[in-house]
């Protein structure tokens, strides 16, 4: 039953990971971005279409991750380029998100793909225990595995990494460096709407085959909610995406053992857990929000 | 100061995401989503004048959907049904409209249909009742026929199917072919109807093999993809192989349950091109004649005192609800076999809610000899015995 909650962990947990990776990105540049929503939505339609057009999955995930790119242009445009409040225009990025893929997605309901599959790692997925619940996953989970020590080696070992984040802390530093911190940030937010919407269209193509309206039911902002959870370090923002997929698949676990708990709580469950988390963090962690982004959070409309 | 400000601004950011949270786990439902609203498919001339008899005199049908089309669900069985109405009737213009939420958008919408000359018109989905009471009063020219509701009005009757009968069937046939006893249920909210879905199912499986269990898993949503295929992993992965599902939206579903080598049973549609392998069977509406009945009753001025003025219960008898073909994984003495507990529900002889009946605690909800009628059956609020999961009391 353990094994069970942790597979789950993974199977449910991954979509919510990248796209947290891809705002903790943003964030660290100094920009909140609650549009992700709407870019998992957009990669989740865009991949699955890609995928029904071409039978290729690989394409429909390079297209998933394009589509939340070209939604989280409109957020870095808005934000960076025209100085708009972040938090109002992500929430309108956001509707705008679940209105115009439920429009264009309405003939792709009953289409039916081949997409991602697990594929079992050979030998290792046959460790007892362990092999099951990290080793037989479909290809994006793996990469998705990868990509966060990769995201922490770009940020905290690399020259660029070190340009980002000081577009989140103190982008006068950049400036006298010659550098355009607002060039920066636009990059990162970019970055980040491409890893909402691969997380999409891992959610569409590879855990569900399937798109259906709003079909991401929240996860995107989950995310953004994650990234100040794992006060903006991505090992932490994965387990915390991974304790989304926990509590979600322990919710369904515990209805199946017959205790006399109601459906309603357990509903509230994967989010109770997550708020939980946060105020946790709050006390604690609160020094290490980028400087841009506490300007955000403080009132300041940011840009 | 700059973090000590940040730190009281960073409680409301958070305050903040939560009900955004909250409120967009709330929008997976079809019905509360701000999604596209669908267009009217045409135009008419304007309708002829009203005559008494609602219903009568109109140049167009309207029907309402909750989702789209071609969900293969509840949505697709009604749409089914226009397109039988647009055949029988070519006078007659059919007005769709998909994606309509449960809130006064839905009288908008019915509203625009009455302009455009409909004078027969299908709410179809649950929440769609409320709104359409309010816009019957204000047209009583205009017959309404809401789906699954439970209250009526001059103008306005419900219609519904039995569709717990062809569910113990398919429960027969679940309990029949699962090789651990061991059945899954994915499901949304604990409302009567899909307590009874669930109750009969467990009925009909344990009339075959008293040790069956049915765990039910409840998602919290009509359609949330993601939760269905965590909900048919974890029913697997705890011993299941059978799934079953009362949701509107059931490819995610099925297709999962076939990837994962299981066997499926199906509802509103039949869905079985999408689990060639793992296909059972399944509990279909089967509204077709029925619409085309009653949009030719009112239409003749015949609503009032009709058996569709009030409330119309369709039964397995009438053709109305179906069990779906069988797939190539159930042999030819399994499907006699359920085709001859078809036959007694058809002649009467059986009744899939024939007491006595049990409640999970053991306490006897209908004593042996009885048979509840189809109001109290849909009033239920208890699961049976071996049926596995919880409800609030």
């Amino acid at each position: 039953m353990i094994a069970d909650i942790l597979t789950g962990a993974v199977r449910s947990g991954t979509s919510v990971m990248l796209a947290s990776q891809g705002e903790l990105i943003s964030e660290r540049a100094g920009v909140i971005n609650l549009g992700t929503e709407g870019s998992m939505l957009a990669g989740a339609l865009g991949g699955f279409a890609v995928t029904v057009w071409t039978g290729n999955p690989w394409l429909g995930a390079l297209a998933g991750g394009g589509c939340g790119l070209l939604l989280s242009l409109l957020h870095a445009v808005l934000v960076v380029g025209f100085g708009a409040n972040q938090l109002a225009t992500g929430l309108a990025i956001m509707f705008f998100g679940i209105g115009l893929t439920s429009f264009f997605g309405r003939d792709f309901v009953s289409s039916q793909i081949v997409g991602f599959n697990p594929v079992p790692i050979p030998l290792l997925s046959d460790i007892p225990f362990v092999g099951g619940i990290l080793f037989n996953h479909d290809p994006l989970t793996y990469l998705s595995v990868l990509l966060v020590p990769a995201i922490w080696y770009l940020l905290f070992r690399t020259r660029l990494g070190i340009m980002v984040r000081t577009a989140g802390e103190r982008e006068d530093v950049l400036f006298a460096s010659g550098l355009n911190p607002r060039l920066i940030r636009a990059c990162a937010v970019l970055a980040g709407g491409f890893l909402a919407g691969l997380g999409g269209a891992q959610l569409s193509i590879a855990y569900t085959h399937s798109w259906v309206e709003n079909m991401t039911a929240g996860r995107g902002v989950v995310a953004v909610a994650l990234v100040i959870f794992a006060s903006w370090k991505p090992q932490r923002a994965m387990l915390g995406a991974y304790l989304f997929g926990a509590a979600q698949a322990l919710q369904l676990t515990v209805q199946q053992q017959g205790w006399a708990i109601s459906p309603f709580f357990l509903f509230m469950f994967p989010y109770l857990l997550t708020l939980a988390a946060l105020l946790l963090v709050e006390r604690r962690k609160l020094s290490r929000t980028p400087e841009a982004l506490g300007r955000v959070l403080a009132g300041d409309p940011g840009g | 100061m700059k973090l000590s400000s940040s730190k009281s601004s960073l409680t409301g950011i958070i305050a903040a995401l939560l009900a955004v949270i909250v409120f967009v786990a709330g929008c997976s439902q079809p019905g509360s989503g701000g999604s596209s609203g669908g267009a009217n498919s045409g135009t008419a001339e304007a309708g002829a004048e009203g005559s008494a008899a609602p219903g009568s005199g109109g140049s167009a049908v309207g029907f309402i959907f909750v989702g789209t089309k071609d969900d293969y669900g509840y949505n697709q069985a009604a749409y089914l049904g226009s397109q039988a109405v647009e055949k029988a009737f070519p006078d007659l213009k059919v007005l769709r409209s998909e994606n309509v939420p449960e809130t006064a958008e839905a009288e908008r919408v019915m509203e625009q249909m009455i302009k455009d000359g409909a004078k027969i018109i299908f709410p179809t989905s649950y929440g769609h009742l409320e709104p359409a009471l309010n816009v019957a009063k204000r047209h009583p020219d205009v017959a309404f026929y809401h789906q699954g509701g439970l209250k009526t009005a001059a103008n306005l009757g419900t219609y519904f199917g039995t569709i717990w009968e062809p569910v113990y069937l398919a429960g027969v046939t679940a309990g029949k072919m699962s090789k651990t006893g061991k059945l899954g249920y994915i499901v949304s909210v604990p409302i009567p109807q899909v307590l009874l879905n669930v109750n009969a199912f467990e009925l009909g499986a344990k009339s075959v093999n008293p040790d069956a269990t049915t765990s039910v898993v409840f998602t919290g949503s009509w359609c949330d993809p993601g939760q269905q295929a965590n909900a048919v992993n974890s029913l697997l992965d705890g011993g299941a192989d059978v799934i079953s599902q009362h949701q509107d939206c059931s490819k995610t579903i099925v297709e999962a349950a076939e990837r994962r080598g299981a066997m499926t049973v199906g509802y509103h549609a039949d869905s079985s091109a999408l689990a060639p392998k793992g296909w059972l069977t399944g509990s279909e509406w089967n509204w077709p004649d029925l619409f085309v009945d009653m949009v030719r009753t009112a239409a003749d001025g015949g609503f009032k005192g009709s058996v569709y003025d009030g409330k119309y219960r369709g039964m397995l008898k009438d053709d109305v609800v179906r069990l779906s073909t069988f797939g190539s994984a159930v042999p030819d003495e399994v499907k006699a076999f359920v085709e001859e507990r078809k036959q007694e529900i058809v002649d009467g002889t059986l009744h899939p809610f024939a007491g006595p009946v049990k409640d999970q605690s053991g306490q006897e909800r209908i004593a042996a000899g009885q048979a509840p009628t189809t109001d109290e059956l849909e009033a239920m609020d208890y699961l049976v015995e071996g049926v596995v999961g919880s409800i609030p009391q």
